[in-house]
């Protein structure tokens, strides 16, 4: 099967990869780029963990063909925090215990960090309609949309 | 498994023609993804539609409907003012299908030619009266969206046909629509039954309508006897109980877990007199 060259951006990082035809992006973030923040939670489009931006947009990508990266720019959880310090986001999960086992977290930051970019101000019931394809099988989804609204104070009150 | 991406429809027809295996379109791949992961499909040629100038652009047409490209995603569709301005009906059915993840990439091309039954933006499309525009082999040609999809999975497009985009009608004055499905969740289901259904009015009299039904026939129906009884009349209780009627009698719909044919048929009923309602609003001119 001959590989296809693809050229895009993955966290403002120029980046090169082959790939074969069948794989996801998922698949190549985790196992070409090792860029394991990115879970694959179902493989199918329902739990979100494998979230991440294209050109902005939020997707699975575990639903998307790693060669249908060519040109884009990728978004990942690795690129959410400066260096050492965390996004308020970030921050606000660990303070409000947002996570347990961690899994279903890096698709929730990338989805909710897109949210916020649209819309610094959204009530309760916009976020979790947003994150209704982010499952969590561990927290009851309670403490993830107050770590949310809390990060999203702090952030219109940084601005 | 070959990846190809035309630069235009006409190459896309043309590698679909001259293929022999197995081949699909890759519009926002959220029907054919998880076909190939799950093995229920294994093509031997994969056309990425979305490398074609256009396929992408939401635009007003000569006779004043939109047309939007066959790679327009559902969030981009739901942003976009005009459309939803015309047809929210239609916005809003595409607005259901899937998560917000879902929305970024998924498409009303892809939705309609994977030819669910249970797909929740063919009706609001059916009842639009929409169209879409295909090339192939032999020409471009349209065809209306009722005629698209022939049974669960079957589209009547020949081999090297390839959908450029979906063509909606322009709205007119006094014109609503409006579309309602059941799913025992909130979110993150598929319909148990969807309704669409468009109209117009002059004054308080509805002078045209077209229902369609989803999820309770092997194909999503447009239900000529439910709009005929909407027409010439008020959405009094006596049309609304004729719709709903009507509605029930052409439902032919599967019992499965998800419902039995008994609660479908009364569902397609209540969903009637409700999207009825809400579409005769907005052609009131209520938001
Ligand atoms: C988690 C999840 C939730 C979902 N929820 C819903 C829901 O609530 N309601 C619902 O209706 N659907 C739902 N779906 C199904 C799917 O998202 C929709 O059917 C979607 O609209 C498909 O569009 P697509 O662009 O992703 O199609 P693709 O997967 O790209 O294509 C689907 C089919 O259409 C064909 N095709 C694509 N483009 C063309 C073209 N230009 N010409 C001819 N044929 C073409 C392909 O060959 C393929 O067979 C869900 C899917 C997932 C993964
Ligand atoms: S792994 Fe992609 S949505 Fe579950
Ligand atoms: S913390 Fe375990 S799935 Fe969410």
């Amino acid at each position: 099967m001959s590989k296809i060259h693809v050229t895009t951006t993955v966290n403002g990082d120029a980046t090169e990869f082959l790939c074969d035809p069948r794989e996801t992006l998922l698949d190549v973030l985790r196992d070409r780029l090792s860029l394991t923040g990115a879970k694959e939670g179902c493989g199918t489009g329902d739990c979100g963990a494998c979230s991440v931006t294209v050109d902005g947009r939020l997707i699975s990508s575990c639903l998307m063909l790693a060669a249908e990266a060519e040109g884009k720019e990728i978004g990942t959880v690795e690129g959410i925090a400066t260096g050492e310090e965390l996004h308020p986001l970030q921050r606000k999960f660990i303070e409000h215990a947002a996570l347990q086992c961690g899994v279903c977290t890096p698709g929730i930051l990338v989805a909710v960090k897109n949210l916020l970019e649209r819309d610094p101000d959204p009530t309760e019931q916009q976020v979790r309609y947003w994150l209704a394809g982010n499952l969590c099988r561990c927290t009851g989804y309670d403490k993830i949309i107050r770590a949310v609204m809390d990060a999203a104070a702090e952030m219109r009150g940084a601005a | 498994m070959r990846y190809h991406t035309p630069e235009s429809f006409e190459d896309a027809s043309a590698i679909a023609a001259g293929a022999e295996g197995v081949t699909r379109y890759l519009a926002g791949g959220t029907d054919i993804l998880v076909q190939m992961r799950s093995d229920i499909v294994t093509p031997d040629d994969l056309i990425d539609i979305k490398h074609i100038v256009g396929v992408k652009e939401i635009a007003r047409s000569d006779d004043g409907g939109w047309r939007i490209g066959a790679a327009v995603a559902g969030a981009e569709l739901g942003e976009h003012d005009g459309v939803g301005a015309d047809w929210p009906g239609v916005v809003e059915a595409m607005e259901l299908v899937g998560s917000t993840q879902v929305q970024g990439r998924a498409t009303l091309t892809g939705n309609l030619c994977n030819a669910s039954p249970a797909a929740d933006s063919v009706p609001a499309m059916i009842a639009a009266g929409a169209t879409v525009s295909v090339t192939g082999p032999d020409g471009p040609r349209k065809i209306a969206v009722e005629d698209v999809p022939t049974g669960p999975g079957q589209i009547s497009l020949v081999r090297g046909e390839v959908v450029t985009a979906v063509n909606l009608p322009a709205r007119g004055p006094g014109g609503g629509d409006a579309y309602l499905r059941f799913t025992p969740r909130t979110e993150m289901d598929i319909a148990v039954v969807g309704c669409g259904i468009s109209l117009t009015r002059d004054g308080d009299t509805i002078t045209s309508a077209r229902v369609a039904l989803g999820a309770v026939a092997p194909t999503a129906l447009l239900v000529e006897a439910a709009a005929a009884a909407l027409v010439g009349g008020t959405l009094d209780d006596g049309a609304l109980d004729a719709l709903a009627a009507a509605a029930e009698a052409a439902c032919n719909p599967i019992d499965d877990k998800r419902g039995t044919i008994r609660f479908r048929t009364h569902v397609a009923g209540v969903l009637a007199r409700r999207v009825a309602k809400i579409a005769y609003d907005r052609a009131g001119g209520a938001k």
